[in-house]
This record gives C-alpha cells, structure tokens and sequence, in this order.
C-alpha cells in the first residue's frame, strides 16, 4: 500500500465531546463516526454523497460525511444526531418530526434532521421553497417529504428555530 | 411513553417507534456491531448478461493476506427460489444477468476481500441474450432455461418448458369474438414500462454465522424473516429449527426487501468461515443491478363498449420481463391475469399474463405487485372510450367500476367496497369538469382521473400468528412475526392489542427485532396484509389473554366472565360496578378470601388467523370460487400544469381516496396516501437502462433519480371511506401499497388533458413531452 495509507491522530470535537483517534488516511468521516466511536445514527446509504442519509454537521455546516475524509476532520466540531438530543430530550426539530409523523422507516431521518437543523441555525424563519432546497440532498423514498416540510415548518415558527 | 389513550383503534396516535428513529438509536442491520472477529464479504459478479462459464479460478484471490474463503457455485449445488425454484445461488455454467454473483470472497476486511474479488479469474463464452420480453416469449428465442421443466414450482403457477415463459395465466370469461361487433367504441394500445428499482435509502445487509454446532443465525433488513429461513433451510438442507433469522428495524423495503436475494450468499459463505460473522452489504450499484427490480411490461390491450359506456369486451396480453430469474415474478404475472381488467367489470374476457425469461436483473416484488403495470394502460384506454363515446371520464368509471357483491371476471363474489365514492371524493377534491386557469399564460392545465384495485397477491393459506404476553405494571409485549418497513405495521398493531385487551396504547410493546427463534410465524411482511392478516392474529390473542384475565377475576367476585369487561387496565363489572386493576394480577393472580390460596398466573394470550377460503383457478379458464382473499380499491385524481416551453410537468393537486374498511390510524394512512402519491409520480420519470448488450448504464442515485423534497406536488389531498371488510380486525384492510398504482395513468390522463398527447411508454419525461409538442405543432 502507498505511504498515504498510515495512520493519523486526529483531536476532533464529537457532540460536544473532544477526542482523540488514529485514523487511517484513507477512512472516511462516516466510517470513523460508524465504525471507532460507534455513533451509529448517521447511516450508510450510498457512500457517493447523493443520498444525504450520512449527513453530520461539521463546524455546523451540513456535510456527507461519506464524501470527506476523517483526518480533515482534525481539530472541528462534529454534530450527529446523537448530538441533537443529549439524555433523551429531544430538541424542538425533533419533537417536530414527532409531532408531525414526519419519519416511516426511519432510515433518512438523522440526516435529514442534520439537514434541517442546519437550516433553522442559519435561516430560523425559512420558507417552504427554501426548507425544500435545505432538503433537496437529502432522499427519503417513504414520506413523500410532505410531514418532513410541516415539521421543519413548525419548529421553525413554533419554537423559533432550532 | 407518556399518556393514557383508552380504546385506540381509530385514533392518530404518535408511531410506537418514532423516538428510536427520531434519535437515531433504532437498530438497523448494518448498525448492529459483532466484535472483532467479524469477516466481510464481496461478491464477483458476472460482467456479461448471458454467458457460459468455462473456467473460473480462485487460486491467487485466496492467497491474498486476510482472505479466508472464497466460494462458487461449486460449492452449493442447489437452487433457491420462492415460488420457482430456479436461481443457483453462486451461478454454475452459465451467468444470465450481468451482476450475477459467480463467486464469493470473505475477508478480515472489506478492503482485503473487495481487491481479493478482483483477482478471482472467470473465462465466459458470450451467448445470445434476451431483453425484450414478448421477443423472449417467442418460440425461436435463445432459450434461458432449458431446465425450467425440471425445476420445482408452486402448484398454481404454469411454467411451459421448452420457452423461456416461466408463468403463463390465461383468464376467459364470454366470448370477446361475438362481443366485438356489439362494441360502439374499441381502443386498442400497447404499453410499455421499463425495469425500475425500489431504491430504499437503506441497501441490503446481511451477516451470516455458521456454528460448527450447525447453528446457523442470519441477521438482515428483511420484509420475510420466516420465509427466508424456509427457503435457505430446504435449499441448504438446514433443519429449521436450527437456522435463525433475525431482522431488527427496515430501511424501506417496498417489495425489494421481500423474498429472498443476496442474504443466502452471507450464510453460504458463512458456512466457509465456521463461527465467524460474515457481513455481506450491497454498495449502492448492487442494490440496483444485484438485489431485485420491477419488472418491465409490454402490455397489447383492447377494450370495447357499447353506445351507453356500457364495458363490453376485453382482450389482453401482458408480457412480463421477469429478469433471470423469476421465483417471484411469477406470481405477479399471476396476479395481473387474475386482476387482468382492472376494476371494472366485463362481461368478456380473454387475458394472457406472461413472466418471461430476460438476461436482466431479477424482477421481483414492488409496491403494487404488477398493478401499476397493468393500470397504466387499462386506466389511459377508459379515458379514450370515454371520449369516443362523449361520457365524461368519471362518470364512465362509477358506470362500470367493480361493486360489492357482483361476479368478477373469476367468478368470485366482490368483497364489500365503495369505489364509487372514491371516485366522487376524489374528482371533487380537484374540482373535476372545471376548467382552471395555469399559472401562467403560456402554461397548460389539465386533470386527470384513475382508479384502481389490488388483492394481497399471496399463496391461498399464509398465515400470522401473535402472543400477548402481560408484565407484572399491567404493561404488555406483543410478539409477532411482522416487520415494520415504515408503513406503521408496529404502531398499528399496538393500537389492536389495546383496543381488545381493554388497556391504553401507552402500555403495549411490541418485542422487537422480529427473530424466527422467539417470534411467532409470520409469512412475510407483504402485499399490504398486515394490518388485516397479523392485526386478526394479534386481536385474537388479545382476545385469549382477556377471556383469561375474566375468568380469575369473575372466580375471584363470584360473577360470570361475560358480566365483566376491562378498560383502561381496570376489571369492572357491569352488574355489580366492582373493579380490579390488572397491575400485579397478571403475573401473581388474586388470592382466595383469607389468603387460603390463589387463583390464576401469568397471563399469556396467543392468536393466529390464516384465510381458509381462497381456491385454486383453472388453468385454461383462469375460473374458481375464490380467487383472492379480498380487493383494495380507490381513485386517484390529478390537477397539473405543464411548461410547453421545457417540458416540465408541476403537479398542483393529487386527490388520493381509498376504500379502506377501517381506519386503525387514519393519520398513518394519510401518511402512505402522501409517500404512495410522490412514489408513484416519481416512478413515472424512473427507468433503469441498459445498453444493448445488457450492461446497466444508471446504477446510481445521481443518473437513476427518485424524487427530492423540490419534485413534491404542491396539495396532496388524502381521504377515506370505510367500508367494513368481512373478515377484517375492525373491518380493517391493507393500503399501504395501493396509492402507487393509479398515480402515473392518472398522471398520464392528466397531461393528455392539458396538451392532447398520450404517451404509451414509460418513464415519462421533460424532454419527452418537449419533443412530442414540437412534434405535434404544426410546422
């Protein structure tokens, strides 16, 4: 294998929580969150950055974390959905998704809130055409995206963003 | 779970699993962790779409560091197969699509076994191929199967040996020769759909383990966690008892999760590796080229009415491209025989329903079941004969649309339904006959109208079975061997175990991931029977642990079990108004007076229901007494507008109104109306493509698209009517897939409307109608 293959050790910052780890160069974001911190919320679904279920926040910007490397990840802040709910209390975004029926197999679901929490940090009062471009990398093949619009539509003007 | 809702059949409580699935703990396969001494799995996969096998050689994959086997079909002798047992699980002589596994390697990492993969030398012969399926239908066709006489099949499927038709139901009914003349109005089409794929965001995963005790344990996102161990036990000769499959939470299956495809390769390569895990998950581009797709259709349709709009006469040929293997397909061309007229009635009929040998992926099941196949033509000839005979589209269909208790084209009596009323909620909800400005001048406006039924396309006698078992704080844990893709099935259920237990909905648990070694039976996770087959075996079981419960505590009162009755977890008695709660009783019974001992014990309930009615059909005629356990039907209506200036379409309303016996969550059923609706559009624009000689051109999520939170209609409108079904838990019956089926005809109707063009072929497109426009304009 080529020199490029040998490890790193990264500090990365992981829902609030920083850590160290030795990386293998070619190791994607997705991979270290999955496979070394086991934060298996963020999912696996195409590892081409079209389908956007990987979807984390780096340094709060929505990212597929399939499509970035985990030593870029050195010194930056990693938001999974785990992050979104410390001891179980969901966060207004999340209550919304509830509330609203907004998950079927549940499989987008963590990406998508990462899309949409993005969204209402940047934008706390978006519109409908704007919500549905947040969303546009971000596929569900169950919902019809109809509940996932509503409640990001309602934590927006219910709870003022996120 | 916090609240208390008392009897909640009916109610739009909140999903049983959404806050798993809102934090992003709910289990899914790939997610489930197996420690280090976890191998992995590639597949080699066949480069060519039909080919002979002259050599293949593994010696430099298996010298690889890391690699621990590699596997082939020399090493598993048998076939595999649902309803035709046809498919070698590692093909042996011969490839028939290109993505046929040929070999299988197992590593200590992903990585060793993908580059290990590349090294497994594989020498083919190219033969002839077959893409088309009424080309493959025909007797000069290169032949797919020669064997096809010697494989086992279902008694109620019809292979011909000696072609490449795997399934051929043919449905007479009249006499179509002498109805013809009497026919005003005769529309004659063909209509073709392409293969496309269910894309569930979540891809097949699969870990095998193969004890050398002989315990074997599949874990895997599976719609059919009882039928896989079925199929892999006879085709591996495993004894049943000792192969578990365990299947935690689904990511979308819609059919492609159904059956079985690439989760046999985890165990046979298991077996290579004894006590090692070995975890097979599909990239993306195998999900699309080695898992399953929809069939492809060529449908040759002709249907007449007399001056009135009364249906005289139909006469059908429906050309189903199987793929290379058609263990379920099928019983989809089956299924279109017997559903060959849509939801009409016809006194003359003459339908022929192919499955056809293809060298394409594996056709399989998919939301809808060869319904939205057949309807796409059938629903597009009613609005021609409508027109030609001046009757406005619905009212043609309320005329000659299906009703409760006439004799359908099997000879069955038509379980109760309205679709009438779907019909008028539906055209109503789009303000239908009323001409409505675009949005623009230069924009065209159009409705559109479809309808649609769908049975359960199943064998005669799957069963469910269901136990109800208390804890000692009253609450309950329902187990079951039905799977939760996203319809709501778990939630669903719940709300049955409480309504006939007498508890609120907070206190039911449904004991999950489904396991073949704890779960009760369960067929499979399939045809939208859910809800009507495992709600009746879950409300039987309720039933079970109730009439236990009463009978302590009415020996304990000294009153009758059928003076008492339970609600919100308490015993009561209508005669004497005394009460016990369930907290406690239901582990340690009640003490006799004085404590001279106890009466009753921990209360388990057990249920099952399985149809006993369903009737074979005669195989010249298509003719029985019950051909299907029951039809879902309903109406979908479409109000859009196209751009002549791009082509492109915007759907402003979709009106979707279903018969559905009995709402146990309306909010769920609005909740599959809404994903049913934007499947169905977007699977009007889909296709999988393939060059000419059978290689893939779009196995990806960027050239194969599925629509995106920007391609949504604007309205989508849902509604129901609930007309009891006879044998369904509250009159309950099945909806989840049915939304898909009318959506693109009526999509289709809806653009012919607005521009005057039908389009006879699929996937639809901007460019298409673009170009049909220019076409069309005068030059």
């Amino acid at each position: 294998m080529c020199p490029s293959m040998a490890n790193h050790t990264i500090t990365v910052t992981v829902n609030g929580a920083r850590e160290r780890l030795s990386i293998a160069s070619n190791m994607t974001l997705l991979q270290m969150l999955r496979e070394k911190l086991a934060l298996t919320g963020t999912k696996n679904g195409c590892e081409a950055g079209e389908c956007g279920a990987c979807t984390v926040l780096v340094d709060g910007e929505p990212v597929n974390s399939c499509m970035m490397l985990a030593v870029e990840a050195d010194g930056r802040e990693i938001l999974t959905v785990e992050g979104l709910a410390p001891e179980g209390r969901l966060s207004p975004l999340q209550q919304a998704f509830v509330e609203y029926n907004a998950v079927q197999c549940g499989f987008c679901t963590p990406g998508m809130l990462m899309s949409a929490h993005a969204l209402l940090q940047r934008n706390p009062n978006p519109t409908e055409t704007e919500i549905k471009e947040a969303l546009v990398g971000n596929l569900c093949r169950c919902t019809g995206y109809v509940r996932i619009i509503q409640a990001v539509q309602a934590a927006a003007a219910d709870r003022g963003g996120v | 779970m916090t609240g208390s809702t008392s009897d909640p059949v009916g109610k739009s409580v909140p999903r049983i699993d959404i806050f798993e699935k809102v934090t992003g703990t709910a289990t899914f396969a790939d997610d489930m962790q197996f420690g280090p001494g976890l191998h992995y799995g590639r597949l080699v996969r066949s480069p060519h779409a039909h080919a002979l096998i002259k050599r293949l050689d593994a010696t430099k994959a298996r010298k690889v560091p890391g690699v621990k086997a590699v596997v082939t079909g020399a090493d598993v002798p048998t076939n595999i197969g649902l309803y035709l047992i046809d498919r070698p699980i590692f093909a042996r002589e011969c490839v028939r699509y290109v993505g046929e596994p040929v070999a299988g390697v197992v590593a200590t990492s992903e990585e060793i076994a993908q580059e290990a993969a590349q090294l497994v030398e594989v020498d083919y012969e190219e033969l002839p191929a077959v893409f088309d399926p009424e080309q493959g239908a025909q007797p000069d066709a290169p032949l797919l199967h020669p064997d096809l006489g010697k494989y086992e099949v279902a008694n109620f499927i019809f292979p011909q040996p000696g072609t490449n038709i795997s399934e051929h139901f043919k449905l007479r009914k009249g006499d179509v020769e002498a109805a013809w003349p009497q026919c005003t109005a005769i529309v004659e089409g063909t209509f073709r759909l392409p293969q496309i794929q269910h894309v569930p965001i979540e891809p097949h995963v699969a870990v095998g383990l193969w004890e050398s005790s002989g315990q074997v344990t599949l874990w895997t996102c599976s719609q059919s966690p009882f039928a896989q161990r079925d199929l892999i036990a006879q085709s591996l000769g495993i004894p049943h008892g000792n192969l578990r499959v365990v299947s935690p939470y689904v990511g979308g299956g819609f059919g492609g999760k159904a059956g079985i495809s690439m989760e046999v390769c985890a165990v046979v390569m298991a077996r290579a590796v004894k006590g090692h895990p070995v975890k097979l998950r599909m990239t993306r581009e195998e999900e699309f080229i080695g898992t399953s797709v929809r069939q492809s259709l060529v449908a040759h349709t002709k249907i007449g009415c007399d001056a009135q709009g009364q249906l005289l006469a139909m006469e059908t040929k429906y050309y189903f491209g199987g793929g290379a293997y058609n263990d379920y397909g099928v019983n989809i061309a089956r299924a279109a025989g017997y559903s060959c007229t849509g939801p009409y009635l016809i006194p003359n009929v003459k339908g022929d329903s192919y499955c056809v040998y293809t060298n394409q992926p594996i056709g399989s099941a998919m939301r809808g079941f060869g319904m939205p196949e057949i309807h796409w033509g059938i629903e597009q000839i009613m609005d021609q004969l409508a027109e030609k005979i001046g009757l406005d589209p619905a009212e043609f269909r309320r005329r000659n649309c299906v009703k409760s208790g006439q004799t359908i084209l099997t000879g069955m009596q038509m379980t109760p339904i309205n679709l009438v009323a779907c019909i008028d909620k539906a055209t109503e909800a789009i303000n239908w006959g009323k001409v409505e400005e675009p949005s623009a001048p230069h924009k065209r406006r159009g409705k559109g109208l479809a309808i649609m039924w769908k049975a359960p396309a199943m064998p005669p006698n799957p069963g469910s079975a269901a136990i109800v078992r208390f804890n000692e704080d009253a609450t309950v844990n329902v187990s079951i061997g039905a799977q939760d893709l996203g319809q709501g099935a778990f939630t669903a259920l719940a709300q049955i175990a409480a309504q006939a237990l007498g508890v609120p909905y907070e206190w039911v648990r449904i004991s999950i991931p489904v396991d073949t070694k704890y779960s009760p039976y369960e067929w499979q996770t399939v045809a939208s029977r859910i809800t009507w087959s495992t709600g009746n075996a879950v409300k039987n079981a309720a039933e079970d642990a109730k009439r236990q419960i009463l009978e302590v505590v009415a020996a304990h009162w000294g009153e009758k079990p059928e003076d008492l009755d339970i609600k919100d977890g308490v015993v009561f008695s209508y005669r004497t108004e005394e009460e016990q709660s369930l907290k406690g009783m239901v582990i340690y019974g009640l003490p006799n007076e004085g404590f001279e001992g106890w009466k009753g014990g921990p209360i388990v309930g057990q249920g099952k229901f399985m149809p006993t009615y369903v009737t074979n059909l005669d195989f010249e005629t298509g003719q029985g007494t019950r051909a299907v356990v029951h039809y879902t039907v309903g109406a979908q209506a479409i109000d859009l507008e196209v751009d002549p200036e791009t082509g492109e379409i915007e759907v402003l309303k979709i009106a979707s109104v279903y018969d559905v016996g009995k709402a146990i969550n309306p909010d769920l059923i609005m909740t599959q109306i809404e994903g049913g609706a934007v499947h169905g559009m977007s699977s009007a624009f889909e296709a999988l493509r393939f060059d000419e000689t059978g290689q893939p051109l779009n196995p990806n999520m960027v050239d194969y698209r599925i629509a995106a939170a920007t391609d949504i209609p604007k309205e989508i409108h849902g509604e129901f009517v609930e007309t009891p079904l006879e044998d369904g838990p509250w009159g309950a019956r099945g909806v989840g897939e049915h939304v898909m089926v009318p959506t693109a005809p009526a999509m289709a109707n809806a653009i012919h409307d607005a521009l005057g063009i039908r389009f006879n072929e699929l996937p639809l497109s901007a460019e298409k109608i673009y170009l049909a426009l220019h076409e069309q304009a005068p030059a």
